[in-house]
């Protein structure tokens, strides 16, 4: 009950990580900086996969401390940049990636930015295109206006 | 008693709204004025009730009365008394009744200034409100009852999240609502709109204040939870689009393209059923964004599994009012009529590009934030979409609306001249040029870049279209500087407000590119460089909290061999009730960017993990949403929207004509 609790608090605002966030240690750094800044940008889009939302190069959990050293690990052996992702993903899934491939199952998120763009054109050009077939003319005043209006246009009787 | 008798209250309000709901159906059948009145008076009446409901809550959690569980769950005896208040709507059955609360005070609002509204325009508008209400309380009292007591009350609560002990985080969820619940207003006068059958210019006139309102509340609040998340979560992070964050982005994006739609059908008399959907659509997405916060269904499956019935009853309460939206929209649209005409190049066209851009972003958010719920469900395949995905397409889609947005301010309605607007855009793309090429000089790479150069050009077409304006250059500098203050404030507004999301942008922008960071074991009395700054770690001291303990270091910071500039304090805190540890950054704001230090866990021989980081532009992220809100305030306060009707504005024109004259 507290734990469903405290998640439906973090939930409530941002559903951010709480408590200390002190994601890489500074022993676990590579002295190489070049290999060191290939492994920060791997782990900035591989997923924590027990936080809410959070690469594991922002989190403090130590299934992403286990990972972030075996990307670096990795990465030591002379791996790619690929070879690597491709490691992690082959042991924890498609669900890993923070930004997911484009396969058969992901084809309409790549796709939805185009197919939105494309539906909001053909939308808009009918939009600006029908209009100028329309009369200028303003709308005719309803009932209720028209006697506003009259009574706004009947001067006021003239005290005698 | 107090509890129960603001359990009471909110169970009669549910009547009250349920029977303010009902009656304009039956006014608008038998064409009695009497009705109409009757669901008028019902608004502060309903008003008054949440607000003692709600007010029972507030004293239940500042008497700390442990017998009731929500107090119990979420409040302690020795929380200081701010946090005792916000604690209030810090926790699922609090913030569902500030959000009813908001609505009820909306409806007030419509009850005290709507004078000028025609009756059954008006009686129609509060008994969609009402129905909402109705719909909401009862979700209230059946799945999240703030009001029931344990039977044998416990001696101390079990206290609320540290990390939400936080002034931001205290008002945040209020700003936030006001800015969700505002869109029920955009909400309900579309609905009466089409029920009535009658949309035009005056109706956007009297719609564009509540949502001007409503999206100046969700700006700032989005732009306090950031700023929160900035200093709280240790690293400087201020967006991650997170599926929470996304659902208050959402409202925001549709709610500015409705802002700006708004405009041209109370300028132009023109896009209105394109209005009407957006103020569907939008109220529809503070809807959905409900949902994603409360049902937990993003959080994980099984806190949504763990209590199935509130996440189904708000998908349900999202369908009806979305789909019935919809559906009313589908049947009743044609009946508006089309307004006047305008060409491909005008400022028209360059609101509807505006309308069209902003919703691809909302599109792709949605798409993004629920995609991976939808597959999980119909494939059983577990994706993520995280900041990678959004930041190579929303931020994309955003560049051209930047690019067109000047453009749009030069431009005449009806018919513009874009050779016109080029030739006097031309100082703004010299500044843009002089913008990017120091972002390309300074290593930013190519989107940085090239969001800085569109930034650039927003904010100087947007200061050059205020000189331009009050003819700079071709008039004496004392007769600019009086155009300038004689200004139509809606003008200025509306410029003020494309200056504050250009400042956003570039801050979005230069934050991202030149964060430096640094991470090191210190000794007190040992320094690091980074940036330009020498932080000195002084010493670590204890300081007694009043419901925590907290361990403080004190780190001197100075200019790389220059003079002291001052301390920064950063700390650990541990909290009681619930047992958990936060960390305080020790931020020193300069000039070019903030100087921002954590202290971290002791390591061996009494030195500790420090972390360092510069973070450059990050205030303009949030200076920019305070222009925004500053930029939609001043519009508020224009004479044209208070009055609210075309004679009124008539008069005012007059009135101050002599004065120009002078």
């Amino acid at each position: 009950m507290r734990n469903r609790l405290l998640a439906l608090l973090a939930a409530l605002f941002l559903a951010l990580p709480f408590g200390p966030a002190f994601a890489v240690d500074p022993a676990e750094q590579l002295l190489d900086t070049k290999l060191e800044a290939r492994a920060r940008d791997i782990s900035a889009g591989l997923r924590c996969l027990v936080c809410q939302n959070q690469s594991i190069d922002d989190s403090d959990a130590p299934l992403a401390r286990d990972l972030r050293l075996i990307v670096r690990q990795q990465l030591q052996k002379g791996q790619s940049d690929g070879q690597v992702i491709d490691y992690v993903v082959d042991r924890y899934g498609e669900f890993v990636l923070l930004k997911p491939r484009l396969h058969l199952n992901t084809l309409l998120l790549w796709l939805a930015p185009l197919l939105l763009i494309a539906g909001g054109i053909v939308l808009a050009s009918r939009i600006v295109r029908r209009l100028p077939e329309k009369s200028d003319a303003p709308a005719p005043l309803s009932a209720e206006e028209q006697k506003e209006l009259e009574k706004l246009l009947t001067p006021p009787p003239v005290k005698s | 008693m107090i509890v129960e008798l603001g359990h009471f209250a909110l169970i009669l309000a549910f009547f009250v709204a349920l029977v303010q709901c009902a009656i304009p159906i039956l006014g608008l059948y038998a064409r009695d004025e009497r009705l109409f009145k009757v669901t008028e008076a019902g608004a502060p009446v309903l008003f008054a009730l949440i607000g003692f409901s709600f007010l029972a809550l507030v004293y239940a959690h500042v008497a700390s009365d442990f017998s009731v569980v929500n107090v119990f769950e979420n409040s302690h005896s020795a929380k200081p008394l701010l946090y005792k208040i916000s604690g209030v709507w810090g926790n699922h059955e609090g913030s569902m009744l500030l959000w009813v609360l908001i609505l009820a005070l909306f409806g007030a609002a419509v009850w005290l200034f709507g004078a000028n509204l025609p009756l059954d325009l008006r009686a129609t508008v509060l008994g969609v409100q009402a129905a909402i209400s109705a719909t909401f309380i009862i979700f209230i009292v059946a799945t999240s009852n703030p009001f029931l007591r344990i039977a044998q009350a416990p001696a101390e609560g079990n206290g609320l999240n540290p990390i939400l002990q936080d002034p931001a985080l205290a008002i945040h969820p209020p700003l936030l609502y006001v800015g969700y619940v505002g869109f029920s207003m955009a909400f309900s006068f579309a609905i009466a709109a089409l029920i009535l059958g009658r949309v035009d210019s005056a109706w956007a006139r009297w719609v564009r204040p509540w949502t001007l309102a409503a999206w100046i509340f969700l700006t700032v609040g989005i732009g306090v939870g950031s700023w929160w998340a900035y200093y709280t979560l240790g690293w400087g992070g201020w967006w991650f689009w997170d599926p929470v964050e996304n659902a208050s982005l959402m409202p925001w994006l549709a709610g500015t393209a409705l802002l700006h739609s708004a405009i041209v059908m109370e300028k132009r008399d023109s896009l209105k059923a394109w209005t009407i959907l957006l103020a569907i659509l939008t109220f529809s997405l503070s809807l959905l964004g409900t949902f994603l916060v409360r049902s937990g269904v993003i959080t994980s499956v099984h806190s949504f599994a763990s209590d199935p019935a509130r996440g189904i009853f708000i998908l349900a309460i999202v369908a009806v009012f979305t789909a019935g939206g919809f559906a009313l929209f589908a049947w009743r649209a044609s009946s508006l009529a089309t307004g006047s005409t305008f060409s491909l190049v005008s400022r028209e066209s360059t609101l509807v590009l505006n309308n069209l851009l902003l919703s691809v972003c909302c599109g792709i958010v949605l798409v993004g934030t629920f995609y991976p719920i939808a597959l999980d469900a119909f494939t059983g395949d577990k994706i993520t979409v995280g900041a990678p995905f959004f930041n190579s397409t929303v931020v994309w889609i955003f560049m051209p609306l930047l690019l067109a947005m000047p453009f749009g301010m030069f431009l005449a309605w009806k018919r513009g001249d874009p050779k016109d607007a080029g030739h006097r855009l031309w100082p703004a793309a010299v500044v843009a040029f002089v913008a990017g090429t120091a972002a390309v000089v300074a290593g930013g790479g190519l989107k940085v870049a090239l969001a800085i150069t569109l930034g650039a050009w927003v904010l100087a077409g947007s200061v050059w279209e205020l000189l331009w304006r009050a003819k700079f250059l071709s008039v004496p500098v004392a007769e600019t500087v009086r155009r300038l203050l004689s200004m139509r404030r809606a003008q200025f507004a509306a410029t003020l407000g494309h200056i504050g999301l250009a400042v956003a942008v570039i801050g979005v922008a230069g934050a991202s590119a030149w964060v430096s960071e640094r991470l090191l074991v210190m000794k007190p009395g040992e320094s690091a460089d980074i940036a330009g700054y020498t932080v000195t770690f002084k010493e670590v001291f204890e300081r007694p909290g009043p419901n925590y303990a907290e361990l403080a270091g004190a780190f001197d910071l100075k200019r790389t061999g220059g003079s002291q500039i001052g301390t920064v304090v950063a700390s650990k805190r541990r909290y009681e009730a619930p047992p958990q540890a936060t960390k305080q950054a020790g931020i020193s704001v300069r000039p070019g960017g903030d100087v921002y230090v954590v202290l971290g866990d002791e390591a061996e021989g009494g030195a500790y993990q420090v972390k360092m980081y510069y973070h450059p532009f990050v205030r303009w992220i949030w200076g920019g949403s305070a222009i925004m809100f500053l930029a939609g305030l001043i519009s508020l306060l224009d004479r044209r929207l208070r009055i609210g009707l075309p004679q009124g504005a008539r008069k005012a024109s007059i009135t101050s004509a002599p004065a120009a004259a002078e």
